[in-house]
């Protein structure tokens, strides 16, 4: 993680659509009038969902939403990396996973085509709808190598799979997320290797039960 | 009360107490840079480990952790000295090695505990982060490679200076601390963060790379920069006081200083008078002592004894203005007055003009009235007090005046003394509900025509609400000038049938004006002949008709009165400079050549007159608990009028010569004051 600066280049002002102001609310609503700052993570998240990105603006209307000092709000933007400081790309946000499985698997060469296709790396593509990045374990190291774009997790990719996906975001599609190599979920591919036996689904390996565990008294004597 | 063992010893400790301060108690010393006792605790800098029993065995952050009965402390174990080895390996991995040039170098936390509690060699051969410097204003400078995010200086300008300024932004080995887009930090108290910083992150940004801490020399002493009479620290180098650091006093500056009273000791090396002069023909020419003090001599004895007077200066310290006092009643003056702004106080019982639930009481008060004063600028480090009672024991604030950002919540009720005429009933009560009420009445209110009917008004709202009761006296002046109250507690007053300080000036008044440090008059408009006996070449000294030079208050040693009336001696750290010479030697020869030699020959003698006649003077650093009095009999009765309050301080860096001539003054009231007087407009 390299240090986290707000961008260089800041919108004049920003205001709260009068949906996430009411988003808001409700977040604010949750906590005693007294604790409203406990609400900046979900406030800083729903302008992330508005605006793309958190501005420094947008910290100084959350920090008077809030009624706390700037700095406070600006700490917490700058902790959490899911806050992206500076714009990203209006079509896609690649988050390319990086971490042990994924990169044993394959992630390099999926940045590599990320990085062929869009550019450098945490920089907004030239034509300002792609931005990828490297990110640190998302959860899905079954699925590796995977990324996540915008909401969704594309995962068992491979660089043919990524540059299609860029494509067709690019195209204006919305490719299908999940695993690409044909399986459901995290199942094993082509089907189940174990468990297979019918008697497990048909009842007749279940016993009756005489009594429960741990259900009678120790004896004394025992 | 609960017992613990620290090191197989049995101490005893207050059920609540951390295991750092239990094994404190027991006199073993705990490293530590995060931990401070009067910061909320952090818990992040791991030094303090040490082991504990019954628990988890591995080594606990001592600072953090309740100490509980029947516990065993050990802070000598071979896994204590470990862990202390291993959090000072980590700390000083991206720690520079620039100790050479490190102000803090020296006088350096990090410093003494890597000696006392680290490896012998380091292990590390990767590279060392580096972090930008960051900007927080004329008087912190920083150099962010540095830091080792303890967060002191976070916790107290959030939770002591009341300005949540600085933060922590980023994390883990990109943490840095900053200000909001590094703008400037917007407190009084600034300059403390620098003392807290445990390494040489922020250091003082005014005598960068100055001195050495090694060569300097200390005297401790007693600030002047307002009438709180804080404990402070003048170090010096020759002739030069290059310094001034909190001491500590629990009852009045606990150990933090206020921008100003620290900052403005350059000014006591620029505009300094250092010879007499005489004026002649209109202009100014250097004399000899011999020939000045003659010339005032003359003149002294020349006039009539009602039209000369004296008037003395907001810095001076007991012994002089005695001094002054006891020469012009010799000469036959009833002339004589120590309050510049006219302020309607002094005589009657001591009681009257004193802050007297002191300093550290404030923080006992429920309810708080601020009547024309603006505590923030007047005297941070009170202000500092009552945001600590506001912030800890719910303390409800009621401000009747101007309307500013003093830190906490208040109730503001009007502006000036028509309120005070009629209070709001909102006022009244939420003072008569409180057990230990207080009223805090500035200079704001007590200067101007009608100062004397709104004290009267003030002290009948006190007998009203009962702010002056058996055992809390709750009636507090909030003095601006450091000399005030020893000048009041002297009687450094008009006599029978004496002119104040507003009819001295007046044209035709006088024939000869003593101006005693006097710099916050404007004695142009005065025809008298004027005699300016100061340290520097401010408003008094410039329409002077001879100037004699003094002492700065560092440079002599005299005895002053703070606001609660706690008399306290300050030492003289330098010599006078050039051929200036201390103020009451001044006076004794200038009284010997006009014909009314004074009963004394040394401070000594001069101390026992003042202490003899005026024995409150004799008990040094002590604090008479308040009595009550008659509050109601203060002032005199009459048409409070309409005026808006207005804190006699307009500039808080400009308010006395010594800062008037610091560069670092000015820029601090540059930064700090003239963008809000520009947004004002």
């Amino acid at each position: 993680m390299s240090v986290r600066r707000l961008a260089k280049e800041q919108p004049a002002s920003f205001e709260f659509s009068k949906e996430t102001m009411e988003k808001a609310q409700w977040w604010i609503k949750k906590y005693p009038e007294s604790r409203r700052q406990s609400a900046v993570i979900p406030v800083l998240w729903l302008v992330q969902k508005q605006e793309g990105w958190v501005s420094e603006p947008a910290i100084r209307a959350i920090a008077e939403l809030l009624g706390m000092a700037y700095i406070r709000v600006l700490e917490v933007a700058t902790f959490y990396t899911m806050f992206q400081l500076e714009p990203v790309g209006k079509v896609a946000l690649i988050q390319v996973c990086g971490t042990t499985q994924c990169m044993l698997r394959g992630s390099q060469d999926l940045m590599r085509v990320c990085k062929e296709k869009i550019g450098p790396k945490d920089k907004l593509s030239a034509d300002g709808r792609f931005t990828w990045q490297e990110v640190e374990c998302l959860g899905a190291c079954s699925n590796a190598p995977m990324a996540q774009i915008n909401d969704y997790y594309y995962e068992d990719l491979t660089p043919e799979n990524m540059a299609q996906i860029i494509d067709d975001f690019a195209a204006g599609k919305q490719p299908e997320r999940g695993p690409y190599n044909g399986r459901h979920n995290s199942a094993p591919i082509g089907g189940a290797k174990v468990l297979l036996d019918p008697a497990l689904y048909d009842g007749s390996a279940a016993k009756p039960i005489d009594k429960l565990p741990n259900s009678e008294p120790v004896k004394a004597d025992a | 009360m609960p017992i613990a063992k620290v090191n197989g010893v049995e101490v005893e400790f207050e059920q609540g107490m951390t295991v750092l301060q239990v094994a404190e108690r027991a006199g073993q010393e705990i490293p530590r840079f995060c931990y401070h006792e009067r910061l909320s605790i952090a818990g992040n800098c791991r030094m303090c480990l040490v082991e504990v029993k019954p628990g988890p065995p591995k080594p606990q952050a001592s600072c953090a952790l309740p100490a509980a009965d029947g516990q065993e402390i050990f802070t000598d174990t071979p896994m204590v000295k470990k862990a202390r080895e291993g959090v000072m390996e980590f700390l000083l991995i991206n720690h520079p090695l620039d100790c050479p040039i490190c102000d803090q170098g020296g006088e350096c936390d990090l410093q003494d505990q890597a000696v006392g509690y680290g490896r012998d060699g380091s292990r590390y051969s990767e590279n060392k982060r580096a972090v930008e410097e960051k900007n927080m204003g004329p008087t912190v400078k920083t150099f962010m490679t540095r830091c080792i995010q303890c967060t002191r200086c976070v916790r107290f300008i959030t939770e002591v200076a009341g300005v949540p300024d600085i933060g922590m932004i980023s994390r883990g080995e990109s943490a840095e601390i900053t200000t909001y887009l590094e703008k400037n930090i917007d407190s009084e108290l600034s300059g403390n963060v620098n003392d807290l910083c445990p390494v040489g992150a922020l250091t003082h940004r005014p005598w960068q790379y100055h001195y050495r801490p090694w060569e300097l020399r200390k005297c401790e002493t007693i600030d002047v920069m307002d009438a709180m009479g804080s404990n402070i620290r003048a170090d010096y180098r020759g002739s030069e006081v290059m310094r001034v650091l909190p001491r500590v006093n629990e009852g009045i500056n606990e150990e933090w200083l206020a921008d100003r009273s620290r900052y403005a000791v350059d000014g006591l090396q620029a505009r300094r008078l250092d010879r007499p002069w005489v004026r002649e023909n209109g202009k100014l020419r250097a004399a000899s002592w011999d020939e000045a003090l003659n010339v005032v001599a003359a003149k002294l004895k020349a006039a009539p004894a009602d039209r000369i007077g004296a008037i003395a200066g907001d810095l001076q310290d007991a012994e002089s203005m005695k001094a002054v006092l006891d020469l012009f009643r010799a000469l036959g003056s009833n002339n004589t007055d120590c309050r510049q702004d006219g302020a309607a106080i002094g005589g009657g019982s001591r009681e009257g003009y004193l802050f007297n639930t002191s300093i550290q009481g404030i923080e006992n008060a429920d309810a708080i009235l601020i009547v024309g004063a603006n505590p923030r600028v007047e005297a941070p480090l009170l202000n500092a007090r009552i945001r600590k009672a506001w912030l800890t024991g719910g303390t409800e604030v009621g401000v009747i005046g101007q309307q500013v950002d003093l830190t906490y919540d208040y109730a503001y009720l009007g502006e000036g003394s028509k309120t005070v005429g009629k209070l709001p009933k909102a006022a009244t009560e939420f003072l008569t509900k409180a057990e230990r009420p207080a009223i805090i009445v500035g200079m704001g209110a007590l200067v101007g025509e009608n100062g004397a009917a709104v004290l009267n008004a003030l002290g009948a709202i006190a007998k009203k609400v009962g702010v002056v009761k058996d055992g809390w006296n709750g009636f507090n002046i909030l003095h601006t000038a450091a000399s005030r109250v020893a000048g009041l507690d002297m009687g450094f007053l008009p006599g029978e049938g004496g002119l104040a300080v507003a009819d001295m000036l007046k044209p035709g008044a006088l024939d000869v004006l003593f101006l005693l440090g006097a710099d916050e008059v404007n004695a142009s408009g005065s025809d008298a002949f004027r005699v300016y006996l100061g340290s520097h070449g401010d408003r008094g000294a410039h329409s002077a008709d001879v100037i004699l030079p003094g002492a700065a208050y560092t440079e002599k040693s005299g005895l002053y009165v703070n606001l609660e009336g706690r008399v306290q001696l300050a030492e003289r750290a330098v010599f006078p400079k050039g051929e200036a010479k201390e103020d009451w030697a001044i006076v004794r020869a200038l009284s010997e050549r006009a014909g009314q030699t004074l009963p004394y020959d040394t401070l000594d003698q001069l101390r026992t007159k003042l202490m003899s006649d005026v024995p409150t003077f004799g008990r040094i650093d002590y604090l008479a608990p308040s009595a009550s009095f008659d509050v109601a009999s203060l002032g005199t009765k009459g048409d409070v009028g309409d005026t808006a309050f207005v804190s006699p301080i307009a500039d808080p860096y400009l308010t006395n010569p010594i800062a008037r001539a610091s560069e670092t003054m000015a820029e601090l009231s540059r930064e700090r004051v003239a963008p809000v007087a520009m947004a004002a407009e």
